[in-house]
Order: structure tokens, then sequence, then C-alpha cells
């Protein structure tokens, strides 16, 4: 026992802790520490009170056991009575214990904050500070109720001591964090900006923090706070190692703060003023030139600190992205870093270059480090490196290296950690696509892509080379010979059974002629694989069976016979069964005629975004992967190289189809899907467009049907007139969805327009603008929206605005629809969208006690007043979150109320002019299995189920 | 912002756990192995950032890292933190600092598991002077030692009283242990008003 001897005092803590660690087993330990629980716990309950002492050990104690990682059910109690003793160190742990292991739902934060206020009226520094940190770590709502007034004065006041001020910045930047409604900055925000001149630099560094974060959220408010910082950094930037003493580290003159300001002008635009910008660029510029002077000091720490800056004026300039200049030196700058010996280093590089590499003044100037960075990807020996690595070539390519690169993935592909290789897969597929002159290429690379990493390769790139050969049939001859290659190989991924079944029951035929792949062959290919193949994939390649008898009348007995076959027709999957019975009836009644319209090749698939694009920015999440892929937007409109854009020009029948960006999901299944849905339109009705829906979807698609479609064959007309319908209610959805608890943000965005959208509702009333953006440079003409006539003529880069009154006379569930139209370079365009007003933004919140309210959860109880969800959770399960998506549901998250803190309860009334429409909510998040259970009562069921549907998506 | 800070030794077990943002308590202990498995398996000189386990916040989120002796000292955190900022952090305000104060009090030579352990709740005081609620409050090492020098002087003026009888009392149910505290000083009654000008 080492330390025991010497240690503060709490002998008894030392004893058990030594106990513990002499352990020799789990179980051991397991026993010593339920021994100490219950000795703990009778000592809490028994008669003779504890002095001081002995609750800070037996606290203490706790906190240890809590680490451990057992759960800690008691001595709550008496943590708070700690907070209220007057001894420094009793109120030390007792603040301690609550900090680490209160949660905000507790029912003691009352208890809490009453010691918290006492605490901070005492004028002494160090009680307050350590009320001021229990408040910034508990950080609940009811903290934010009780202190979001009182802290901005403490913060402000100029008789608070330094050290206080600090925890008070840190302690409001939390508040506003967890509550922003409640605090509110108005009268407080210029002293607080000011803050930036304090002459304490640890008042500085904690303010900043508050300020970067309010600036984010208030830009226009806190816009003073650039020139402050801008000189507030230039007297850093500029001073001597010497000059700023305890704050110079390792010869650095405060490199944390500095690394702060630097982050706080990236919430704004470069500054206007001129002065102001003279300063920041000879900041930013004295920062590159310090980073060429030779080493003040060899320590690791010295360039560390040297360097956080460094990294933090190029992503400043990354973000002005207008001075070609700083762009380059940053590029250089970064250009020696890829070669650094610190392994740090060359990870910050990698990274950063990635953002670098968007900007169009750099991107030349980043290409020209392509061999260093592909050696990174071949000999790093540190997977997090090699990722940056990857990310990089990604950002880097375009037409001129795109062969180079892709094929240096795909060759690291075979070697790659499993960690990064679906990540990978989805790269080099859009890559391939993006930049694929001749598309014998991209089907290559494709096909190569499944036989080297057949398992991550995800739905979305198989459909998606279906999608292209199937548009272009320039190379549909060479897919299909080069999948019957494919094929050969004797064990083959299924993901390549699935590409071939779907490529040779369209173009088989193409390859026919050659003996080596008669239709015989290729069938005798495809079946052989057939029984090696899982459910979803055996339904593919029966109706492949089925397309060749249409292309190869030879091969229509030895199918049937397959058809026939007891493990078909009597399948025990009733897919498989289905799809086995009805192909051999259709088979054997339908004449050649018929069977040639019905099983006719598939129609082109309507262009739209990638969906392997899409599911790329799913997996890094809308942050990490915007800034690039809107630069490839850009550069895509540019220079006219995207094949979306080729294919618009070459195509003119499908502009109307592409402009409305809401096209069917084409999965292979679908042509399934198209054939059984015209011939046996009940048998499948759960899977094909519901003839309600189809009601529904004409509205929308009204305007595409009336333009010219090229296609006259019956199935293409009832495929094309379902497939926009059905998905105009799919994927606008998903901007709609987005607006159920948020009032502000954009609607709609593609490469042509955004329509961003603020609203605001009051009872039943509400406004809505609508602002549409013509992101290109060319002019918009015959602009005109179904909501309000408009200025006809959008210039290039201009906006739109459009203001509309809303009213909610009775309650409704489907959301009224926006047509927009126009043309854009000759062609004209035609956009559907749902307008993002819901039932819920009539709420009006209420506040009721638990009493009140179970009293009106139980008289709403008839059954169809209650709608009930259970679903899985779509986003990271964070209480925080959780409730500021209640709250921006319009409804009040009612506290105390049930009885588990971990559920959620609210409360609201929706007005709508006919009546008024009481609403009760409750959510029961479970943690473990990542599902939410969502009950609502309404007094209207209409309302409830509405307001379920809602819901469900938004957790 | 700072999502948590971890530290824990070479068998992952853990020795300082602070979260900043609330989660379940066995959602800590899941993060704890999650952050541990990730970080363990890498070689001691490559480099000392990665990307976070899936558990605490997606793509917007990086583990820190330093491996000192038997102790891993790992920050989680978000986007908005400089990264090399944060690696000095852990080195001069974690590290030194720590070993600082304890060798004021002449206790250890060098930050070492053991003092993590028996000192679990100085470690908490200490690291309150530096992080608070996920941000940074404080980067003087002067500056924060000082703060930690006043807490130890509170501690000390009101232990000589309070303390005694526990002490002694414990002293006399541990009888057949060879260590006995040895300052028992009920004499010294002499209870300090917090001095306020240091600050």
């Amino acid at each position: 026992m080492p330390a025991v001897s010497k240690g503060d005092g709490m002998r008894g803590l030392a004893v058990f802790i030594s106990d513990i660690r002499n352990c020799k087993s789990k179980e051991a330990e397991i026993k010593r520490i339920n021994k100490e629980l219950a000795n703990i716990r009778s000592k809490f309950k028994g008669d003779k009170a504890l002095d001081g002492y002995s609750k800070k050990k037996y606290v203490c104690k706790l906190l240890f056991i809590f680490l451990l990682g057992h759960d800690i059910d008691f001595g709550h109690m008496e943590a708070v009575n700690l907070l209220s003793s007057n001894k420094y160190t009793e109120k030390q742990i007792g603040y301690l214990f609550i900090s680490v292991l209160v949660n905000s739902n507790s029912e003691l934060i009352r208890l809490i904050n009453n010691a918290i206020k006492n605490d901070l009226s005492s004028r002494n520094p160090t009680f307050m500070c350590l009320a001021l940190h229990c408040i910034a770590n508990v950080g609940s709502r009811e903290m934010a109720e009780a202190f979001a007034g009182e802290i901005p004065r403490i913060l402000v006041a100029g008789d608070t001591m330094d050290s206080v001020k600090q925890s008070a910045a840190l302690c409001l930047l939390r508040l506003y964090k967890t509550s922003p409604d409640l605090v509110l900055m108005g009268e407080w925000t210029s002293r607080v900006v000011h803050l930036l001149n304090d002459q304490h630099m640890g008042v500085v560094t904690a303010a900043i923090s508050l300020i970067t974060c309010l600036s984010q959220k208030n830009p226009d408010e806190f816009k003073t706070c650039v020139s402050l910082a801008v000189s507030r950094l230039s007297r850093i930037v500029s001073s001597a190692s010497t000059d700023l003493q305890d704050y110079t580290y390792y010869f650095v003159p405060a490199p944390w703060l500095s690394c702060k300001l630097l982050r706080l002008l990236q919430c704004y635009p470069p500054p206007e003023d001129g002065a102001v910008k003279g300063r920041l660029v000879e900041c930013l510029e004295t920062i590159l030139n310090k980073a060429q002077e030779p080493p003040k000091s060899k320590k690791v720490q010295h360039s560390n600190a040297k360097n956080a800056i460094l990294f933090e004026a190029i992503a400043l300039i990354i973000h002005y992205d207008s001075e070609p200049n700083l762009l380059v030196r940053a590029c250089n700058q970064l250009g020696q870093f890829l070669q650094h010996r610190e392994t740090n280093l060359r990870y910050l590089a990698l990274e950063s270059m990635c953002t670098l590499a968007s900007s169009e003044f750099s991107h030349e100037a980043v290409k020209t480090h392509i061999e260093t960075v592909i050696n990174a990807l071949k000999t790093e020996r540190d997977v997090s490196v090699r990722q940056r690595a990857a990310d990089l070539l990604y950002a880097m390519c375009d037409r001129s290296n795109a062969k180079q690169i892709v094929a240096e993935m795909l060759s690291y592909l075979e070697t790659a950690d499993y960690s990064i290789r679906e990540e990978m897969v989805l790269k080099v597929a859009i890559l391939a696509e993006k930049y694929a002159v001749d598309y014998s290429w991209y089907v290559d690379t494709i096909l190569n892509l499944i036989r080297i990493a057949g398992d991550y390769v995800s739905e979305e790139v198989w459909y998606r080379v279906i999608q292209i050969v199937i548009n272009r049939d320039d190379v549909q001859g060479y897919a299909a010979k080069t999948v019957f290659e494919a094929l050969q190989a004797p064990a083959c991924h299924e993901n390549m059974v699935k590409v071939g079944g779907y490529i040779l029951g369209e173009f088989g035929n193409l390859i026919a002629g050659d003996p080596r792949s008669s239709p015989l062959v290729q069938f005798n290919l495809l079946h052989s694989k057939f029984h090696l193949c899982s459910v979803p994939t055996r339904a593919l390649l029966l109706s492949a069976y089925i397309k060749f008898i249409n292309l190869f009348p030879e091969t229509k007995s030895t199918i049937q016979e397959v058809l026939r076959c007891d493990s078909q027709i009597r399948n025990s999957d009733v897919e498989l069964q289905q799809r086995a019975v009805e192909y051999l009836k259709l088979s054997s009644i339908a004449s050649t005629d018929v069977l040639a319209t019905v099983l006719e090749e598939m129609p082109p698939f309507p262009e739209r975004e990638s969906s392997i694009l899409a599911k790329l920015k799913k997996k890094k999440g809308p942050g990490a992967v915007s800034a690039g892929e809107l630069e490839e937007g850009k550069r895509e409109g540019g220079e006219v190289n995207g094949w979306e854009v080729n294919q618009q020009k070459s195509e003119p029948s499908q502009e109307n189809a592409s402009s409305l960006t809401t096209s069917p999901s084409p999965t292979p299944t679908a042509m399934h899907l198209s054939l059984t849905s015209f011939f046996f339109p009940s048998s499948l009705s759960q899977s094909t467009p519901s003839p309600s829906a189809d009601l529904l979807g004409l509205r929308s698609a009204a305007p595409v049907s009336a333009a010219p479609v090229s296609a006259g064959s019956l199935l293409v007309d009832v495929f094309s007139e379902a497939g926009p319908a059905a998905s105009t209610a799919g994927v606008n959805d998903d901007g709609f969805l987005r607006f159920v608890c948020k009032n502000n943000g954009v609607l709609f965005e593609n490469q042509l327009l955004q329509i961003g959208i603020k609203s605001e509702y009051r009872q039943n009333l509400g406004r809505m603008y609508l602002f549409y953006g013509n992101k290109t440079s060319v002019q918009f003409v015959s602009f005109s929206t179904t909501l309000k006539p408009v200025d006809p003529l959008v210039e290039g880069g201009a906006q739109v605005q459009q203001v509309i009154n809303i009213e909610c006379l009775s309650d409704f569930s489907d959301a009224p629809l926006l047509n927009i139209k126009f043309r854009y370079g000759g062609a004209l365009q035609n956009l559907s969208l749902k307008l993002p007003v819901t039932i819920n933004k009539f709420f009006q919140p209420t506040e009721m006690s638990s009493h009140d309210f179970f009293q009106r959860w139980k008289q709403l109880s008839q059954p169809q007043q209650e709608a009930q969800k259970i679903f899985k959770a779509n986003h990271p399960m964070d209480t925080e979150v959780l409730k500021a998506k209640l709250l921006g549901l319009g409804t009040a998250l009612l506290d105390n109320v049930d009885p588990n803190p971990e559920n959620f309860v609210c409360a609201g009334v929706i007005q709508t002019k006919a009546q008024q429409i009481g609403c009760l909510l409750r959510l029961e998040p479970n943690a473990q299995a990542q599902m939410y259970r969502l009950t609502l009562r309404s007094s209207k069921d209409t309302v409830a189920k509405r307001l379920c549907e809602l819901l469900s998506e938004q957790f | 912002m700072i999502k948590a800070i971890l530290i824990f030794n070479n068998h992952g077990k853990p020795r300082l756990i602070r979260f900043y943002q609330y989660f379940a308590e066995d959602l800590q202990q899941q993060i704890i192995r999650e952050t541990f498995h990730l970080v363990s398996k890498r070689d001691d000189n490559v480099c000392n950032f990665l990307e976070g386990g899936s558990l605490i916040g997606g793509s917007d989120y990086k583990l820190i890292y330093r491996h000192y002796a038997t102790l891993y000292f790992v920050f989680c955190v978000d986007s908005s933190e400089s990264e090399l900022g944060i690696l000095d952090l852990i080195q001069v305000n974690i590290i030194q600092t720590h070993v600082f104060v304890e060798t004021l009090d002449k206790c250890f030579e060098n930050v070492c598991e053991l003092d993590l352990i028996f000192h679990m709740d100085k470690v908490h005081y200490i690291l309150q002077e530096v992080v608070m609620g996920g941000m940074v409050l404080e980067t003087n090492m002067n500056e924060i030692v000082g703060q930690v020098e006043l807490q130890n002087r509170m501690e000390k003026s009101e232990g000589g009283l309070s303390a005694a009888p526990a002490r002694a009392v414990s002293a006399v149910k541990n009888m057949n242990l060879p260590e006995i505290p040895r300052n028992i000083n009920i004499g010294d009654i002499n209870i300090k008003v917090p001095s306020l000008s240091p600050f």
C-alpha cells in the first residue's frame, strides 16, 4: 500500500480501494463491493447522525464504486446534505458527487438548486465557482429556469472576481446549449462581446467559447465581435514570446486562445471593413511566416502549439476562400507537412487539404501532391492516416486523374482495413460514375469492385450500375459480355449474381450470337448459382428467367421445367412460390405479342441524384461531406462533364423526369413490380402502388403526363404514371419531414434551385416566407408557382421571395402542395413539393401538473383516441436533442409527471378556426434496444393518428 | 466541445471518467469499453487522433489520446476543438499539473496509476479547474496550480479539527494494521478563515 500512509486522512477509503485492488477475481471484487454498499447503506439509514467527515468518506467510496462500473442508486440525499455544509471540503465532494452522478431528470434538482442559490449569493468566490461548476455540469432545464437570469449578471458585473467570471461564462454557455429559449442575451449582448477585450486572458479564454456558440446561432447580433477578435488576435500574434508571460506556452504566445479566436472568425464571412480585413490578412501572413522560421525549441510541445494555430489559420483561409495568394501558400505549407516525420501532422495535413481541394483557387495546387498521397495510402502504418489519404484522393479527383486514382483505390481495397472498406467502395463507385468518359471502364470498375469487396458493396452500388447500363445503350453489350465472363468464376459474390441476372435478363440477347454464350449456356450459368443464393436474389433470378423466355423462345421449355419443379412452385417462401406460379402461367397462356409487351426491356430510369452519393452523405453525416459535395455540384454544372448533364443534353425527353428529382426508387425488383402490377393488379397489391396512392399522386404527376412521353407502350405508361406519383410523396417527404419540429431551413435543393423557408405561427394563423434561389448563372424564365404570382424572371444567382398567410380552419392530414415551373436553358422544369405545414404548427403549449395530466389522460381512454407506435431510433438518443425536438413540436414539455424520469410527457392544444383539440403525448425511449414507444391521445382521433405518423419519423 | 474525458489503464480499467453530456450509466460503460477497444489496439508511435466510435456522436466526433506508461488519457471531442490544442491540454494541464501539485505535497515523484486511484477526488478537482461543462476554462498552468493550492490550503485548515476524532476512531479500529495515520493533532484548533487575497 504505497500511498496510503501519506494520504490525506480518509483511511477507510484507502483501505477499501486497496482491498478491491487485491481481489483476485471479478467475483471477489463484486462481493467486496456489495459488502461495502451494504455497510454504507446501513450507515446512511442508521439512527446515528453521521458527521461530515464520515459522509464525505462514504460518498467518496460510492464514487469509486461507480467508477468501477456499478450502478449507484442511493447516497444522493447525503451528497445533497453535504452541499449545505459550510466546510469547503465537504461541499466540494458533495458537488463532485452530484456532477458525476445526478442526471438532469433527478427529483433532487430542487434541493440542489436551493444549495446552489445559497452559494451563488454567498459572495465567497470559491463557493460561487463550485456552484457554477455544478450548474455547468448538470445543466438541466430546471437549473436553467432557476439561474438563467442570474448568471449573465454575475458574468458582466464589475466587481466579480476573474475566476468567477470564467466559470460564469462557461456556465451560461452550457445553459444556452440545453435551453436556448431561457437564456435571453438581448441586453447583455454588447457587454458579453466586450469580454474579448478583458485584461485577464483566462476570462477571454472562457468568454470566447460562449461568444462562438452565441454567434453561430445569432450571427447578426454578435457581428461586432469580428473586429474585436481581429484586434485581439493581432495583438497576440505580434507579441513577443515573453509579453504574455503565463499564457506563453513553449515560446508560443497564447496558443489556445489564438485557436479559439480563429475559430470564432470562421463563423463569419471575411470582414467588410477594409482596415479590419487588412489587419487580419496581416495576422494570417504572420502565422504562415512563422511556420517557416526555425523552431525556438526542439520540444514537441512547441511545434504542437505553433501548428495548432497554423492549422486553424489555414482553416480560416479555406473558409474565406477569397484570397488566392493565401490559399496557395496554405497548400504549400500543408504539402510540406504531408512528408513530415510527425504522424499527427501528416494526419492533420491530409485532413485540411481535403477541404482545400474543393476551392477552385487551390484545386490545381492540391493535385500536384497526388503521388505523395497515393504513397501515404500504400505505406502509412496507421489506419487513421490511410483513411484521411483515401478521403483526400476522393476530394482531389477530377477528369484528369480519375483513372489513376480509381485504380489506386481499387488496388488498396484488396488490403484495406475492414473498418473503412464500405466507405471506400462507395467512393470508388461514385468516382467511377462521375468521371466515366467511356462507360465500359465504368462497368469494369464496378464489377471489379464487386469481385474484390463484394461483401461491402451495398445495395445502392449495384442498383446504380444497373440504372446506368439500362440508360446507356452503347454499353449494354459490353456489360452483358463482361458480366457473363465474371459469372464464370467458380466462387462468385452474390451481388455479382444479382447484377448478372438483371443484365443478362435484359440484354442477354446482345451476346447470344456467340455460341460460347448461347441462350442456354447463359441460362445454365445463372441457374448454377441459383441454389447458393438468398431469397431476394432467387426472386430476382426468377424474373430474369421469365425475361429469358421472351428473349429466347428456345429456352422456354427448359425454363418452364425449372419453374414447374416442386422446389419452385411449392417453395415455402411465399414470394418465390408466387413468382414461380405466376411466371409459369404467364409463359404458357400469354401469346408472344403479349409476352413481348409485358416483358419488354425496362424503360430508362429517370435521372436523379446518385443513390450512392446520398448513401455516402448519410454515412458521413451532413457536415462531413457537404463542403466537398457542394463544390462537386458547382463544377459539374459548370464544365458539363457530369453524366447527369450529358443525359439532359442528349435526351430531351428525359428532362422533365430529371427536373423532378423525385423518381421512383429504381430497384431492380421494379422489373418484377412493373409487370405484375400490370397483369395481376390485385395479387401483389401491398408492394405495388395502390390505386388510391395513384389518385393522390395524380395531381403532382399531371405535369409529367402532360409532357410528351417518348415510349408509347402500355406498360411504360402504367409505369411512368405510377412511378413519379408514388415518389412525389416519397422523396419530398424527406425535406418536408425535417420541418415538423422546426420552422426555418432549406426545403429543397438541387443543382438549379434552392428553396428556403422561414415561418412563424400564432394560434391558428401562420405566415410563411419562401425564398427561391437560382443557383446557376443563367436566368430562369417563365418562373411561376401555384401559390401566388411572382416575377417570371429570376436572374442567375438571384433570390425571389414570396410571403403567404396561412389559416388553419380545421384539422388536416395532407400538406398543401406547391408546384413550381420555370424554364432553364430552354428546358421546362417542373417541381412539386409538399409545403411543410403540419397540424402541430398550431399547437399552444399547455402546462399542467402531474395530477391534471393523468386525469386528462384517463379521460381520453377510448381506443380510437389513442395512437401508438413503436419504432427504432434513427438518431442517437440524446436527451437534450429529444427535448429540443419536442419543444420544437410546439407542445409544453412537462417535467415531474412521468414516474420514470427517462420518459417525456408533453401537452398542448391545437388551435383551428373550427375548434380546439387537446393532445397529450408520451415518449418512452429504451436506450438499450434503441427503440421508442410513442403514445398520443387526443380528443380527435385523426389528429392523434397524424401526429403519431409525423413524429415517428423524427427521432 | 469535450464530450467526455476518460482515463483508463492498459487493461481497460477506468481510472477517471467524466462525461460532459448526459449518458445513462450503462451507456457510459459501453463507451468506455468501446473507446478502450479502439485505442488499445493501436501502436504507440501512430498518430494521436482517430475517428470516434459509434456511441457518442457519430461522424462529428474524434478521440484524441495520449498513452503514458500504464495509462491512456482520452478526450472525446467534437469537431469544434483544435486537435493539437487538446493534445497539449492533456500534456500540460492534466499531467504536469498533477505532477506539480503532488510534488509540492512531496508525496509522489511521477504521475502514476496509483495516484489516480487513491486520489480520485483530487484528480477530479484539478480537472475541474481546466474543463468545465465540456469547455476549456483555463489553460494557464500557474493559474490552475494556484487554484489547486488554494483548495489544498483550505482543506488543511479545515482538516485539523473535524477530521481528528474520526481519525482517532479509525486508528483504534485499525490497530492491527501496521500503519496508523501519523498526524493526529487534536490540539490544532487554529481554523484559518480561507484567505481570499490570492485571487
